[in-house]
């Protein structure tokens, strides 16, 4: 039997009282590069938390890498989905990336020659180089997403779990960091569940969608799940898929249903 | 001046607390948590005057006042947002009940004064002691956390993900915050702690752009502020408070004027070994 990097066995998770996910079944194989879509609100950040083992699950089981979901592990590298405040911080790329390094066990800081060569090899793993010795506050939005990447693969995880890191960013710097995330995914061959509210910018790098919506989940590739047949059913309402100059539009009878303005879901 | 013994044991004590107080105020910035230093100095006020109402030293007091408020701020925790009033009448309270027990202690009017301006000139040797003593304390739980707590205060996010409990890690540092305002009340009164917490991180945190670098400089400048202080109050014969205040604000306020780009002496260079 092959073991899956996640896998989520008739899941239930809640948040509070709210039932997010219910009853969602699906198996991702290693070194798969999942785009995870669905309208704010829709559970998206529910389910990395729950991967993460920052949730557990109501029902059912989710295994990552065949385990009970745990915090701390190793396995897994994270880019929460990002707060403005992180902008305003008086820190250096750097030291804001090394923050992160070994960052959960007590003692004093790692100042020695390993850490630094290991902190610099993440950042330079996502481009980053250049911007190390510079301010979060002089940043880009697409570059202060590279350092979060670096510090996501900081220990060489082989499973990474994205949240939303292509929000408020320009088509060019969200085509740049899918191409970047695909790079890294392809030559270190890890799991990545990429999270997003709009398909496009991930056509192409993605083998397959897990779209959530309405509590369910649908998981196959773009052409099995991305279709009229198989959201309706998902959302229980008519939903017309649209194919326009390559890029695929989710119409639902009332208007777009992955609307271009985004709020922060939970 | 340094022929009298209460000036070296004022230089001694400004000294050590300065450290800490430079250290901890760095996080304290860092964590955008200064009003809590501020909040806890008030209710320290409270401890110092009941304790000297019984009998007992105002530095343990202070310190048994602000330690019970820091834990209690720090399990409460997000509770406590948007808590602006909650959290104002209970200072209101504390300074409140500071007042009354100085009632009831009708003596000297100067204990007053010490407690809440500070008098760094009357520290006596066994004070001292017990601020070197709890200086290290203070200084090593900051050290054992200082990994986690950094990670925390810029990625909380990410360290909870990573198995840090960040309510933990909140209560250990206000505790540590705590010690740091009971020792420099003893410097600049618990209604001029801010001073030496605040000002030197805030403008160490301007002036470095590398982390660590602002930490020492933060402990630099404070200590350097209230040696100042100490001196210029010798000379002039004002109060030493006032003194390291005016350094500490004059500190800031050159710091908030230098060009940022130009003023870092500690660029990141990748090392060597990278490539």
């Amino acid at each position: 039997m092959t073991e899956y990097a996640v896998e989520l066995d008739r899941a239930t998770i809640t948040r509070g009282r709210r039932v997010v996910l219910a009853d969602v079944t699906a198996a991702i194989r290693p070194g798969e590069f999942i785009g995870v879509l669905g309208p704010n609100g829709a559970g998206k950040t529910t389910l990395l938390h729950a991967i993460l083992g920052l949730l557990p699950a109501a029902a059912g089981e989710i295994r990552v890498f065949g385990a009970r979901p745990r915090r701390g592990n190793r396995a897994a590298g994270y880019l929460p989905q990002r707060r403005a405040a992180v902008a305003d911080l008086p820190v250096c790329g750097f030291d804001f990336v090394a923050s992160a390094f070994d960052g959960e066990r007590w003692g004093l800081p790692r100042f020695g020659r390993a850490a630094q060569r290991r902190i610099e090899a993440a950042i330079d793993a996502v481009g980053a180089v250049a911007l190390a010795g510079r301010r979060l506050a002089q940043l880009s939005g697409g570059e202060l997403q590279r350092l979060l990447l670096a510090q996501a693969l900081l220990g060489e995880p082989h499973l990474l779990l994205l949240d939303e890191p292509l929000i408020s960013l320009d088509p060019h710097f969200q085509s740049e960091i899918v191409a970047l995330v695909k790079r890294i995914q392809r030559s270190r061959g890890i799991t990545v569940l990429f999270t997003a509210h709009d398909l496009n910018p991930l056509l192409g790098a993605i083998d397959r969608v897990l779209y959530l919506g309405h509590g369910r989940a649908a998981l196959g590739t773009v052409a099995e799940v991305i279709t009229s047949e198989v959201l309706s059913a998902l959302y229980r309402t008519p939903i017309e898929v649209l194919h326009i100059n390559g890029r695929i539009v989710v119409v639902a009878g009332h208007g777009a249903v992955e609307a271009e303005a985004h709020l922060h879901d939970v | 001046m340094f022929e009298y013994d209460f000036m070296r044991t004022a230089f001694a004590a400004g000294g050590i607390v300065a450290v800490v107080a430079g250290a901890v105020g760095f996080f304290l910035v860092l964590r955008n948590l200064t009003f809590a230093g501020h909040a806890l100095s008030h209710v320290g006020f409270a401890g110092a005057t009941g304790a000297v109402l019984v009998g007992v030293g105002a530095l343990w007091g202070l310190l048994a006042f602000t330690l019970g408020a820091a834990i209690a701020m720090g399990v409460l925790g997000d509770r406590l947002r948007d808590r602006d009033l909650a959290v104002g009448i209970v200072l209101a309270l504390a300074l409140g009940l500071g007042v009354l027990f100085l009632y009831f202690y009708t003596s000297s009017a100067s204990e007053a004064t010490a407690i809440l301006f500070g008098n760094v000139l009357g520290v006596d040797v066994s004070t001292l002691k017990s601020l070197i003593g709890l200086s290290v304390i203070a200084l090593a739980a900051l050290g054992v956390i200082s990994r986690p707590l950094l990670f925390a205060t810029l990625e909380p996010e990410l360290a909870e993900a990573k198995g840090v409990s960040l309510r933990l890690l909140s209560v250990l540092f206000l505790a540590i915050v705590a010690v740091a305002v009971a020792e420099s009340a003893q410097i600049v009164g618990v209604l001029l702690v801010f001073a030496l917490m605040v000002g030197p991180a805030a403008a160490a945190l301007r002036l470095a752009s590398r982390l660590w670098w602002g930490l020492a400089f933060a402990v630099v400048l404070a200590v350097a502020e209230t040696w100042g202080g100490i001196a210029l109050a010798y000379v002039t014969d004002w109060p030493t408070t006032f003194w390291i205040v005016l350094l500490s604000c004059s500190g800031y306020f050159v710091s908030l004027f230098t060009s940022r780009e130009r003023t870092y002496v500690d660029h990141y260079q990748p090392s060597s070994v990278a490539r």
